[in-house]
């Protein structure tokens, strides 16, 4: 590496996009079903991360970077047919470093109905041995892991509604339950915890039975060309409706006219038996016959065993909306709207998952956190990428992250919280903007990216390719906006900081971040010394404009970006944009009267942009709290985002400031002024996922400060809390700013207290 | 039926049925023997009551009196067992070839118990009193499947003759079992290795597809049909804290396997805290009661059956 840290040479990002990362892979799992097979295993993805060196930093003259590497873990999810399995297996052994002496004597975790059939080929082809795993145990330990860890795994379908899939947040407490697997036969489930849970039941009317009969019924050649089939009859010509039988509805019993009496009844009523039948119609009915049927047997499981929430995993619903909107329908019906169905976005790797975890032990429970690879992840119903250009598979990644996290203790209702303020999948018109709005933006990022590394000769080639990517990924989400759960503005920011990873451009705004910070703290002692000398009131009043005028210097806003690439913008200009008031939410006057009153014990603040934001507005504010003696915590990102102040540039920022202000060098040294890392790795805010350190710390907090229109608008604007909180950010989009009643540059001051 | 006492009325009751289909036929009977000179109304139920309303009256000039199709079945089968002590019983030894016959049930207190009615598709009630029921469940999944998939899988036509390829045919040869996933039982879970984990399980293999018979796959459709009928009315029981479950309905005409199934499968799976009950004169119930006001008809999907009292 050279002295800027930049290295010399770096390999391209593997050009093959399935089965990523078998050079560092290491424990396997499979889940071998009667249809497809899915393949884990974990893999050490080496990260190279930007930082300012510590020692150096003591000495504030001199501070330096460093590209350091430091190793991440993955896990992989491959799905594909089992009819390839063959081919998969030998495309492992093709990629592996580890030779086929060094895997003889270790195994792999095996589960599904094929593992028994497969032992043999399993062992020819990598030399493992085959360690088998019960089925049930692996799928609950699959479910349970998904709805802990990935944000909108599970979700509602409405079919034609708005939104037609309704995502739940992630969640630890999510027991009791009913777990639906619907194989060639069906399995019902009671999972009341991570140990405890039994069969309650099943039904040997399954996916067999739908596919088995289809298979005699129609000419499809399989399962999917079923449901196409299936997509497109009309069972009306097959069955018997209410209709049929009683003219129309049947009032007294409130079965609608509509309603299926009889499944394939009119058949023996036809004198012609090819009369207006096809095989579209037959596959439809069976479909209807078999997905009402598994309903209405789950919803009288769930009744019975007093359960108001059933998952459904296996292979038989494959996210097919006529499916999942039967099974839903049915089950509302039969419980009259008291159990709720729910669908998994990855229900097909819920074995593979538990299989792999049967295997690691360590890694289940709460040591780690997992978070879904937006960059290296199949959404659902995206199409399937290519293996060896011939077997086609889907993918699921994750990635590992520690300590666990956990939810802000300070949220009234964390069983319901959602960080977004806009869901987009409902929203169409937002969605419409916003995914315009990334597409127009995505350039700024592409130059960035190449400018933060202009000795590297792969970097042109690596930043187009990451264009290419999210450019692609942007016109697949506005087909299927649900495809990778919630469409969010978080998302879509996200997915950009995954996307720079994946093409090795770990913080393009590193340089930009460390300039401003310099450059703005040679401004910070005339402007303490300003503040010093105003009068209280207007003094408090002063250090919320300035807090709002440091919140434009946002290099993620595109407008704001061009005003400050292209002219001179000092912090004075960006007072002279704070609109006057009565702002778009005005509490000031409130937070005003607050600061007379008995101070706060102790109040965390979520910062956001470097430079004049956090030295100009954010630390002016710390120190008139900590003159009150209020113990402060500054929570920071973890990992960079645009030029949001990381954890680890915030720490060395306060050494910095110490010498130039006394109040916050004595808050440093006792430890009135802490930072925290805040577990977030992308320029918004979800306060379901912080770190345990920093959960601790909050417990004791009275005052919830939200900066940005990360943290502050795009997440959290409704987010409520047990403590007083205030929300503080400037609209620095037009369109948004009018869509919320204001106009560009339009204030968020919103100031909440608690009633006690 | 002999010596029934209707109205003060003694004589015979008839019963006489016929497919729905043939209604037309039918109707030109009725036509030429004139049986609108002996009634001009009469009592109906049943879905067509509303369908073929017209029709009659065309035709015959014949009012059909419409009777709500479960207050009949209900009060139909209560008629029939207060006119015979002996018309409900159970099956002992339901899984034993050999060993297996019917005994009589005393249904003289019968609430409350739950009817499960087999048509074309499935109603199932819980009747609480006399006149206190409701419709707790049901499935489209009932007679009308079962024929319509036989016919389209062997090419019968009639439910007698779809029957009868199921009493010659293996269902083991089309299903999918336990053992055939798991190589024996899937202990674990109490599950032995003859039970059938997907119905048709078997038959997404060609080479099965190409093996089986006609007679397999219509045993094959009835055991599905039956054991999934039989594992919603457990369940609905259950719901509904009711033990006694009466399976009623055309599609247990000339059917002893489905009885001798529900009979096996309402007593293992709840271990044997459910009685499946059936009635001797099960097929059309509904009729009784309507006797009392003369002719009547019942007019399912399938069979419409006529009662009709001729004074000796």
């Amino acid at each position: 590496m050279d002295s800027k840290g930049t290295p010399v040479s770096i390999t391209l990002p593997e050009s093959v996009q399935v089965f990523r990362n078998l050079k560092t892979a290491k424990r396997f799992a499979i889940d071998i079903g009667g249809s497809l097979t899915k393949i884990a295993y974990y893999s050490t993805i080496p990260y190279r991360r930007v930082s300012y060196d510590k020692d150096s930093a003591e000495d504030a003259q001199n501070d330096t970077f460093t590209y350091t590497l430091s190793e991440g873990a993955r896990l992989h999810f491959v799905k594909f047919e089992t009819k390839y399995i063959a081919d998969c297996l030998n495309f492992i052994a093709a990629h592996l470093v580890n030779s086929h002496e060094e895997m003889t004597g270790k195994s792999i975790k095996a589960t599904g109905g094929g593992a028994y059939k497969y032992t043999n080929l399993i062992h020819e082809k990598l030399g493992l041995s085959v360690d088998k795993e019960d089925e049930m145990l692996c799928l609950i330990k699959g479910c349970n892991f998904l709805l802990k860890n990935i944000s909108d795994e599970a979700f509602m379908y409405h079919r034609n509604g708005n939104p037609e899939y309704e995502f739940q947040t992630a969640h630890t407490n999510i027991f009791p339950y009913l777990l639906v697997n619907i194989g060639s036969g069906v399995s019902i489930m009671k999972v009341e915890s991570e140990e405890k849970y039994e069969r309650i039941g099943g039904t040997a009317t399954g996916g067999g039975t739908f596919w088995g009969l289809g298979c005699l019924l129609t000419n499809a050649k399989g399962f999917d060309e079923l449901l196409e089939l299936a997509e497109k009859g009309d069972h009306r010509h097959v069955d018997l409706l209410v209709r049929d039988i009683y003219g129309g509805d049947y009032k007294s019993l409130g079965l609608p006219g509509d309603l299926i009496a009889s499944s394939f009844g009119k058949i023996c009523h036809k004198k012609d038996k090819n009369e207006n039948l096809t095989e579209e119609d037959v596959a439809r009915s069976l479909l209807f016959a078999i997905s009402n049927d598994i309903g209405q047997i789950a919803s009288l499981y769930a009744m019975i065993h007093n359960l108001k929430k059933v998952y459904f995993g296996g292979y038989f619903l494959r996210n097919h909306p006529l499916s999942m909107h039967t099974i839903s329908y049915s089950i509302n019906y039969w419980s009259r709207g008291g159990v709720q169905s729910l669908f998994l976005r990855h229900e097909g790797y819920l074995g593979a998952i538990g299989a792999f975890l049967k295997g690691a032990e360590e890694w289940d429970g709460d040591k780690y956190s997992w978070l879904e690879n937006y960059a290296g992840s199949s959404g659902l119903k995206t199409g399937s990428l290519l293996l060896e250009s011939n077997v086609p598979v889907h993918q699921l990644e994750l990635d590992r992250w520690e300590p666990a996290l956990t939810y802000c203790p300070l949220l009234k209702d964390p069983a319901n919280y959602v960080p977004d303020t806009v869901d987009l999948n409902a929203d169409q018109e937002a969605r419409e903007y916003w995914l315009k709005c990334f597409e127009e933006k995505i350039d700024t990022f592409v130059t960035r990216a190449k400018s933060s590394q202009p000795h590297n000769d792969t970097a042109n080639e690596r930043a187009m390719l990451f264009k290419e990517k999210y450019i692609k990924r942007l016109q697949h989400l506005k087909i299927q906006p649900f495809a990778y759960g919630n469409l969010t503005v978080r998302s879509l920011l996200d997915t950009i900081e995954h996307y720079l990873r994946e093409f090795d451009f770990p913080d393009p705004f590193l340089l930009q971040r460390q300039q401003e910070n310099d450059y703005t703290l040679t401004m910070l002692k005339n402007r303490l010394n300003e503040l010093d000398q105003m009068e209280v009131n207007v003094r408090h009043k002063e250090l919320i404009v300035s807090f709002l005028a440091g919140n434009i210097f946002d290099w993620g806003a595109k407008e704001i970006a061009k005003i400050l690439d292209t002219q001179t913008f000092g912090f004075e200009q960006a007072k002279e944009k704070i609109p006057s008031r009565p702002w778009l939410i005005d509490n000031l006057d409130k937070w005003i009267a607050r600061m007379k009153d008995p101070p706060y014990k102790k109040v965390a603040i979520f910062v956001d942009n470097s430079g004049a934001d956090i030295v100009l507005g954010v630390l002016p504010f710390v120190r008139e709290l900590l003159r009150q003696k209020i113990k402060i915590i500054l929570c920071a990102n973890s990992a960079p985002a645009l030029n949001d102040v990381t954890y680890t540039e915030l720490t060395i920022l306060l050494k910095k400031v110490s010498g130039i202000c006394s109040i916050i060098e004595k808050a440093v040294n006792d430890e009135t002024l802490i930072v925290i890392e805040n577990a977030q790795s992308g320029p918004c805010l979800d306060l379901s996922r912080l770190g345990k350190e920093l959960a601790e710390e909050l417990r004791t907090t009275d005052l919830i400060v939200l900066e940005g229109m990360g943290r502050a608008v795009h997440t959290n604007l409704d987010a409520e809390f047990t403590c007083d909180s205030l929300k503080i950010a400037v609209i620095k989009n037009p369109w948004l700013a009018k869509r919320l009643g204001g106009d560009m540059f339009a204030v968020i001051c919103k100031f909440e207290q608690v009633t006690n | 039926m002999e010596d029934v006492i209707v109205c003060g009325k003694k004589g015979i009751l008839h019963f006489i049925r016929f497919p729905t289909a043939e209604m037309s036929n039918f109707l030109d009977l009725a036509k030429k023997k004139g049986m609108a000179k002996l009634v001009t109304t009469v009592c109906a139920t049943g879905g067509g009551a509303f369908k073929f309303e017209d029709a009659f009256r065309q035709e015959v000039n014949m009012r059909l009196e419409k009777y709500d199709e479960f207050d009949s079945l209900i009060r139909g089968m209560l008629f029939v067992e207060a006119n015979n002590p002996q018309e409900v019983y159970y099956w002992a030894d339901p899984t034993d070839e050999e060993k297996c016959h019917k005994v009589t049930y005393d249904f003289s207190q019968p609430y409350p118990f739950i009817v499960v009615n087999i048509g074309s598709g499935v109603s199932i009630l819980a009747v609480y009193g006399p006149n206190n029921y409701k419709r707790i469940s049901g499935t489209s999944l009932g007679g009308g499947t079962f024929l319509g998939l036989c016919c389209l899988l062997t090419r019968c036509s009639t439910f007698e003759e779809a029957i009868e390829l199921a009493a010659g045919g293996d269902n083991k040869k089309v299903d999918k079992l336990i053992r055939d996933i798991y190589g024996g039982s899937y202990e674990r879970f109490g599950l032995t290795g003859e039970l059938v984990a997907a119905s048709f399980g078997q038959m997404i293999s060609k080479e099965k597809r190409d093996s089986v018979s006609k007679e397999d796959l219509a045993r094959a459709t009835l055991v599905t049909i039956t054991n999934n009928i039989g594992s919603i009315a457990r369940m609905s029981a259950l719901n509904e804290k009711i033990s006694k479950v009466v399976f009623v309905g055309n599609f247990l005409r000339v059917n002893e396997i489905s009885m001798k199934l529900l009979a096996y499968a309402m007593d293992y799976w709840s271990g044997g805290t459910l009685k499946a009950l059936f009635l001797e004169h099960e097929v059309d119930s509904s009729l009784y009661v309507l006797v009392l006001f003369g002719l009547t008809l019942t007019l399912d999907p399938f069979y419409a059956a006529l009662a009709v009292i001729l004074k000796i």
